[in-house]
């Protein structure tokens, strides 16, 4: 701690090439200063996402354990071949948002726009496989809490388990939540891949295209950790 | 103005933060740290006005038993509103937000907060959390405590939804400006500004973002539950539903008792900034300051159950509780004793920061040993929801967090305003706050210990005279508060100029900026050579003769930092 350095200063590429480059900002001595700030602070934004979520998880935990039985019933009325396919199509929205900051990195600025597109093209797809199973859900009753009153064939067993209302709550409040950041993730990447279609972003800065990417990634993540934990275990 | 204030040096240039720009929409769209402060500083200040108003109201009700001014249910809002107030809207926000928001820049030798721009949603967030707070004055009210505890705050009274909205709002305002200075402090600093010459109060400041923005995110899904609670009926937390209302009491006090942190971590730095400045002697255990900050932030997320120690948890739980509790001691108690080592054989210079700073360390060692006596299972349980936890954590947060606040202000406001306050006024206010205290919560104490419970509306005759006692206390308090106010806004229009450094302290906010500060702090970027706390040095280069404890002698000037050298031309 006693060796840290303070932060670097302009480097002499910077000075010479660019005396003062558009994107950096007047508090900022250099853009790797600006960069690595950028990038600090987006790390610790998603730690606190994870926060967020894990009061979720934490519920979810202490119910299982309390009654394992009525959640491995309601478990399984829960579309496994849906949530399956939706977990391909987010991890293939997180190679193709890969791609986008790896073409930006390479200036190929059609390739960019492309593939920020396809990550666009890829959430929608989600929301709509998620909008499916909802619909497929409230159409027999299948609500969260108090609204809870499951009917039809697949579904009617459920109203004699006790507590799979709760596991539907915890089902819903989950996968809405996640579902809302899905939303936001795409008015993000919209916006991003608006800004990249009018060249804002070159191989010296693509910062907002990084710490989108990033962001979808945690979006990712979470379904990855939701998807086990709700529709197979 | 003393004259050793006066001697201190020579005036601000005419141009500075405050009138290089004119008009309203210059402030609301500012992005200058320093303008941000200030209207966190006018908003804060309505806050607790308000929140201050309705605690005089809370205690006028109380100076009898039976009803005195208000009925049963608005005496319920009350209480409920000025909780809410004071520990979300107000101590939360509080010194990180007007003091750290102004100050933390500056002491690190950086332009600005890494994210400007989100320094200024903070305060519009917050702004918006406030307007959420009123609505739910307009629909209906809260008569649940500041504590929401379900499943009563599922189903009462139609402001409800409204608040816990508002909190979950001003949630994101504490979280953006962690954010902002955790990578402020990592990535900003001038060069030679290593984290052994960090200033105390950025140790403080960095400890409370880490707080901040590891426990907010949890209140915040928490106040989404009980949302869709209330809305849906998702059983998560209402037992009727097969819900568990101890589980939100863990929920709650995850983030809840962390916050305590969020509000005396900030408290402690100004206390380490005011006693060094005032003592003119380098601080003891610099390190051992920093790091303990660190340490009662990890250990304040270990802690929370002892909140529940009567609510149904395992009797294993309530004693791992217990003993973690008692651990905090220790990092609060090398802190105090650092700070007591500073002051010995230090020249001590009694200014108004300074009669705060030593009242801090009165009232928050009262606060911190009624803490532990709660702490303990078998006291707690007989102590539990009386006007004792009352008077401790008044003790804590506002013998706390408010005092160190009012000490930073006067110690700050000269660089702030630009003007000096009257130091008598400021000193007979210190006084009437302090005794009005005491009077107003040492009785609370001993109510608290005979068995008065806390939020009661009514209570036996016994009780009435030291209700009475500390309402007469709320009285005293409050005269030394107004008085505050009234000097300090008399300050801004015939205050003295200030001088760059009156206080001959040693932080770059004092001896490398004007008072007030250019728009872009400093002329040129200082190249830090020193510790924040070097007097020693100052005494050699301008021979102090350590008589300046009577205010009679010369005040000390550190010299300033040197320039770093220029990275480049188009960078201004």
């Amino acid at each position: 701690m006693a060796t840290e350095t303070a932060p670097a200063t302009t480097s002499a590429g910077d000075v010479h090439a660019h005396q003062h480059p558009p994107h950096l900002e007047h508090h900022f001595v250099s853009s790797e200063q600006q960069f690595d700030s950028a990038k600090l602070g987006m790390w610790i934004f998603l730690a606190t996402e994870i926060l967020l979520f894990s009061g979720m998880f934490v519920a979810y935990a202490v119910f299982r354990q309390w009654h394992p039985d009525a959640f491995l019933a309601a478990s399984n009325a829960l579309n496994w071949v849906m949530g399956g396919t939706n977990t391909v199509v987010l991890l293939t929205s997180s190679l193709t948002v890969a791609l986008s900051i790896h073409f930006a990195q390479k200036e190929e600025q059609r390739k960019m726009v492309w593939s920020l597109l396809a990550t666009l093209v890829l959430a929608g797809v989600f929301l709509v496989i998620k909008y499916f199973e909802y619909t497929a859900k409230f159409e027999h009753g299948v609500y969260p809490g108090s609204f809870f009153d499951p009917h039809g064939a697949h579904y009617a067993y459920l109203a004699d388990i006790p507590f799979a209302a709760q596991f539907f709550s915890i089902y819903f409040v989950m996968t809405g939540i996640h579902g809302v950041h899905v939303l936001i993730g795409m008015a993000l990447i919209g916006w991003i891949a608006w800004r990249a279609n009018r060249g804002d972003f070159s191989s010296e800065w693509y910062t907002p295209v990084e710490l989108t990417g990033l962001y979808w990634h945690l979006v990712d993540i979470i379904w990855i950790f939701l998807f086990p934990l709700l529709y197979l275990i | 103005m003393d004259k050793a204030v006066q001697a201190a040096g020579a005036h601000a240039s005419d141009v500075n933060y405050l009138n290089h720009e004119t008009g309203l929409w210059s402030w609301l769209s500012t992005k200058d740290h320093k303008r941000i402060g200030i209207m966190y500083a006018i908003s804060l200040a309505l806050v607790f006005l308000i929140a201050g108003i309705l605690a005089l109201l809370v205690r006028a009700e109380l100076i009898g038993p039976g009803q005195t001014i208000m009925d049963a249910q608005t005496y319920n809002e009350a209480f409920t509103m000025h909780g809410i107030l004071m520990v979300f809207l107000f101590l939360v926000p509080s010194i990180p937000a007007i003091l750290g928001n102004f100050v933390l820049p500056i002491q690190l030798g950086a332009k600005d907060v890494a994210f400007p721009k989100l320094n200024l949603a903070s305060w519009y967030v917050y702004m918006v959390g406030a307007v959420f707070t009123m609505l739910a004055l307009v629909y209906g009210g809260v008569d649940t405590g500041w504590t929401f505890y379900t499943p009563y705050s599922a189903s009462t009274g139609g402001g409800v939804l409204w608040m816990t909205a508002a909190i979950f709002v001003t949630g994101f305002a504490s979280i953006f400006t962690g954010i902002n200075f955790i990578v402020t402090i990592h990535k900003m600093r001038a060069p030679g500004m290593t984290w052994n010459r960090l200033p105390l109060f950025v140790w403080g400041m960095y400890a409370t973002s880490i707080v901040q923005v590891l426990a907010t995110p949890v209140i915040g899904i928490t106040m989404i539950l009980l949302i869709l609670e209330r809305t849906l009926g998702i059983g998560i937390f209402d037992p009727a539903l097969g819900g568990d209302p101890v589980l939100f009491q863990h929920f709650f006090w995850f983030y809840s008792h962390p916050a305590v942190y969020i509000m005396i971590l900030p408290a402690f730095g100004i206390l380490s900034e005011l006693i060094a400045t005032f003592s003119r002697q380098r601080i003891f255990g610099y390190r051992a300051i920093a790091l303990s900050s660190v340490a009662i932030a990890m250990l304040g997320f270990l802690v929370w159950g002892h909140h529940m120690f009567v609510s149904g948890q395992s009797a294993v739980a309530a004693i791992v509780f217990s003993l973690i509790t008692y651990l905090i001691g220790i990092p609060s108690g090398i802190k105090v004793f650092n700070w007591v080592g500073t002051m010995y054989k230090g020249s001590i210079w009694l200014q108004t920061p300074m009669l705060y700073a030593l009242s801090f360390l009165f009232l928050f060692t009262i606060g911190g040993f009624t803490g532990i006596m709660v702490g303990v299972l078998a006291v707690d349980v007989h102590l539990h929801d009386t006007y004792y936890v009352v008077g401790h954590f008044h003790y804590v947060m506002m013998g706390g967090s408010v005092i160190a606040l009012l000490g930073g202000m006067h110690y700050w406001w000269p660089k702030i305003t630009g003007r000096m306050y009257n130091e008598t006024l400021a000193k007979i206010a210190a006084v009437l706050i302090f005794v009005g205290f005491n009077v107003t919560f040492f009785t609370q104490l001993v109510m608290g210990a005979q068995g008065m419970p806390r939020r009661y509306y009514d209570y036996v005759d016994k009780f009435t005279q030291l209700h009475q006692i500390s309402t007469v206390g709320s009285w005293i308090l409050a005269a030394g508060l107004f008085l505050v106010l009234g000097y300090g806004i008399w300050s801004l229009f015939n205050g003295e100029k200030a001088p760059a450094n009156p206080w001959g302290a040693a932080t770059l906010e004092w001896t490398n900026v004007s008072s007030p500060p250019d728009p872009h702090n400093f002329k040129r970027t200082p190249l830090v050579t020193r510790g924040p706390y070097d007097f020693h040095l100052a005494d050699e280069v301008f021979g102090g003769d350590g008589s300046a404890g009577d205010g009679s002698g010369d005040v000390r000037m550190p010299e300033p930092a040197p320039a770093a050298p220029e990275p480049a031309d188009g960078d201004k």
